[in-house]
């Protein structure tokens, strides 16, 4: 099997478009989801990480190292078998986007704690002398500032998501690695699909490192 | 939900799913280490003064930093034996990992070199030392030092990555535990062990690779 | 014109095991312009800090224009009030910290309208007047669309005391304002201080420049060891000490 009988290759390609371009669908509609919702629900957690009640702080804490010290994989397959069992009944969809969820949420939590733990004590007492109380002091003077510095690391954590998403092939739905093993399958062209799946996910990173820097340009504090 | 915890079929088994885990920790040191050293090359081209090398290195890094790993393991186990490199399971995982490693460890290296003083490298060659030699003996070792804290997190990472192999039928801990799971159906018992054992030896690595950094470590 | 601005009796508080302020009596009265001195650790910073409710206080009680601002009293202890109340006992007070702690992602201006708007509830218009005015009193008219981070150390300190009085504060508290500045930029600082003196702004001033406190105020307090150790006219402390620590006190500062 010559590796350079493109021509076969983009006849393969344009025949196979639709399942191609369905499963490419299915990565980003499943990473996105998982990133915005990990990401509300992450600083949700970071922020009572920083400032909540002994007991909060503690069960979060477990929480977020529980589920940064758990490889995705063993995240995915556990949504998927053990909610089951327990009764409830998820497809492999969402069981893949609360898996993912869960992930992206930790690692948001964990950088949102670490940025407004860095913001210095200063800003907050300055808030405090000019009489604003602690949730304008949080919106107005803590979160702009924590933002600016957590975007770099939350883009670098929308990127692993990204590629995370893969791991829900393991449990059949049908995203791009699925959709790409299952046009293999039929035209054994693996080599050129292959390349050509790890193309198509290093331009969606890409793009997104890309976005990220000149977001983090515009907003940067001169 | 009438299901009642039952941990005795995970117990029977447990020496398999440790016999996993082992296998996932010697897959993550061979391919780290060879990651590393191969990472710490890719590094001095990230930062070398040729044109050629920084560019090849640093297309490199961000291709692979980009690509899910998953891609890189079927990649090499599916796909390469058509242009006749056939590879077996463990040494296609071992191939890919450290592939991916080697791509994440050498941006940590480049930056720890970014932040060496300027004025070691000429205080090196000032008494006689050749430009490698001086690379090996004084910038080298001062650099693995500041980076530990970054390239701990890197090595938990990557660990965890060693499920991976899981998908290729890799006997690992996660491999054991879908394979335990077709026999006995508790998947909450098992899926529960199994990360319990995987936060532990993550914690197990992060306090280790901590007690290095307490006394290797160089302060900024 | 009988009752002091500001009344603090008998305050203690502690730092966990330790005592750092015995027992303070002061009285402030409008237009007053108060300067404390004394070494690191007797207490001066803290007990500034306990004006605007910064730090806490276990005994005693502070009282601004005939009001008990933070606590209020359950039997013999202490019970701190609200946080909405100890946010509005705060806007009795104006406060300018050493580390000038301004916003960094917001302007000059924004850093003076953003209490305005927020706790004021002044419109924007008002809110940018107000501004308007106070950056060009402490002469910073010209970068008032300026980030902190492109401002030297004096002009943030300056826009840092546009902030706090812009809010027209009842009392204003200075603690050691120049004490992080660069020694050309402290002069700018303080002549904006002694405008506000002039202008007849109460003030409470913790510092170390003896010189600066000797021609600005109306009165200075010697703090020793959590307890006022003496406290007189600028003449009185400066001229005439009477106590030996106030007279070590002198001869090791550069007066």
């Amino acid at each position: 099997m010559n590796v350079l009988t493109n021509h076969a290759f983009f006849d393969q390609l344009i025949q196979n478009q639709s399942a191609i371009i369905k499963g490419l669908y299915l990565t980003a509609y499943i990473s996105l989801t998982a990133i915005i919702i990990g990401t509300i629900i992450g600083i949700f957690v970071g922020l009572f990480l920083t400032y909540g009640y002994r007991i909060n702080k503690f069960i979060f804490r477990i929480y977020v190292d529980f589920i940064r010290g758990t490889p995705v994989l063993v995240l995915v397959l556990s949504a998927f078998y053990v909610l089951s069992v327990a009764g409830v009944n998820l497809t492999a969809i969402q069981a893949g986007i609360l898996a993912l969820t869960v992930f992206a949420s930790s690692h948001v939590a964990e950088m949102t704690r670490g940025a407004l733990n860095n913001i210095s004590k200063g800003q907050t007492e300055a808030a405090n002398a000019l009489g604003l109380t602690f949730s304008k002091t949080f919106i107005y003077i803590l979160m702009p500032q924590a933002l600016r510095q957590i975007l770099p690391t939350w883009i670098n954590a929308s990127v692993e998501t990204l590629k995370a998403s893969t791991l829900v092939s393991v449990i059949g739905v049908g995203e791009l690695i699925l959709t790409t093993q299952q046009v293999v399958s039929r035209n054994f062209m693996s080599l050129e699909f292959y390349l050509f799946a790890g193309f198509l996910f290093f331009i969606l990173g890409y793009s997104i490192e890309r976005i990220g820097k000149y977001t983090e340009q515009k907003v940067s504090i001169k | 939900m009438d299901y009642i915890l039952n941990f005795n079929a995970v117990w029977r088994d447990f020496d398999l799913l440790i016999s996993g885990l082992l296998l996932g920790l010697r897959l993550a040191f061979i391919s780290i280490l060879l990651g590393s050293v191969i990472g710490l090359f890719v590094a001095f081209a990230l930062v070398s003064r040729n044109k050629l090398l920084r560019s090849i290195s640093s297309i490199y890094v961000t291709v692979i930093r980009n690509i899910p790993i998953l891609i890189i393991i079927l990649f090499i186990y599916f796909a390469l034996p058509s242009v006749g490199l056939l590879l077996d399971k463990v040494t296609s995982f071992i191939f890919a990992l450290t592939i991916y490693s080697a791509a994440y460890i050498a941006e940590v290296f480049r930056g720890g070199l970014l932040s060496l003083n300027k004025g070691l490298f000429e205080a090196g060659l000032a008494t006689g030392m050749t430009a490698i030699q001086t690379n090996r003996i004084i910038l080298v070792p001062l650099m693995l030092r500041s980076v530990l804290p970054a390239l701990s997190n890197n090595f938990i990472s990557l660990f965890k990555d060693t499920s991976l192999a899981a998908v290729i039928a890799v006997p690992e801990l996660t491999y054991y535990t879908r394979k335990i799971n077709t026999e006995s159906f508790r998947v909450i018992e098992s899926w529960m062990i199994t990360s319990l054992l995987y936060v532990g030896t993550c914690f197990v690595i992060a306090f280790t690779l901590r007690q290095l950094e307490k006394r290797y470590a160089v302060p900024k | 014109m009988n009752n002091p601005l500001l009344k603090i009796s008998n305050l203690y508080k502690r730092f966990g095991d330790v005592e750092v302020l015995h027992g303070v009596d002061l009285e402030v009265n409008t237009g007053d312009v108060v300067s404390i001195i004394g070494s690191s650790g007797s207490g001066k910073t803290t007990l500034l800090r306990c004006v605007n409710l910064l730090e806490d206080y276990q005994k005693g009680s502070i009282e601004i224009d005939g009001k008990v601002i933070g606590y209020k009293n359950k039997g013999d202890k202490l019970v701190r009030l609200s946080n909405s109340q100890v946010a509005k006992d705060r806007s009795l007070t104006g406060m300018v910290f050493q580390s000038f702690n301004l916003f960094p992602h917001l302007t000059a201006t924004d850093n003076v309208t953003i209490a305005l708007r927020k706790v004021q509830k002044k419109s924007r218009k008002e809110s940018m007047e107000i501004a308007d005015k106070w950056l060009s009193a402490v002469g910073l008219a010209e970068r008032k669309h300026h980030f902190p981070s492109q401002l030297s150390g004096g002009q943030q300190q300056r826009v840092a005391i546009a902030r706090a009085v812009a809010l027209n504060p009842k009392l204003m508290l200075f603690d050691e304002v120049t004490s992080a500045l660069d020694p050309e930029l402290i002069n700018e600082v303080l002549d904006v201080i002694k405008n506000l003196a002039k202008e007849g702004m109460t003030m409470l001033i913790v510092t170390h420049e003896m010189r600066f406190a000797y021609e600005v105020s109306s009165k200075v307090i010697f703090m020793n060891d959590g307890v006022i150790g003496e406290s007189g006219t600028p003449e009185e402390i400066f001229k005439n000490p009477k106590s030996e620590r106030l007279k070590n006190f002198l001869k090791s500062s550069k007066f």
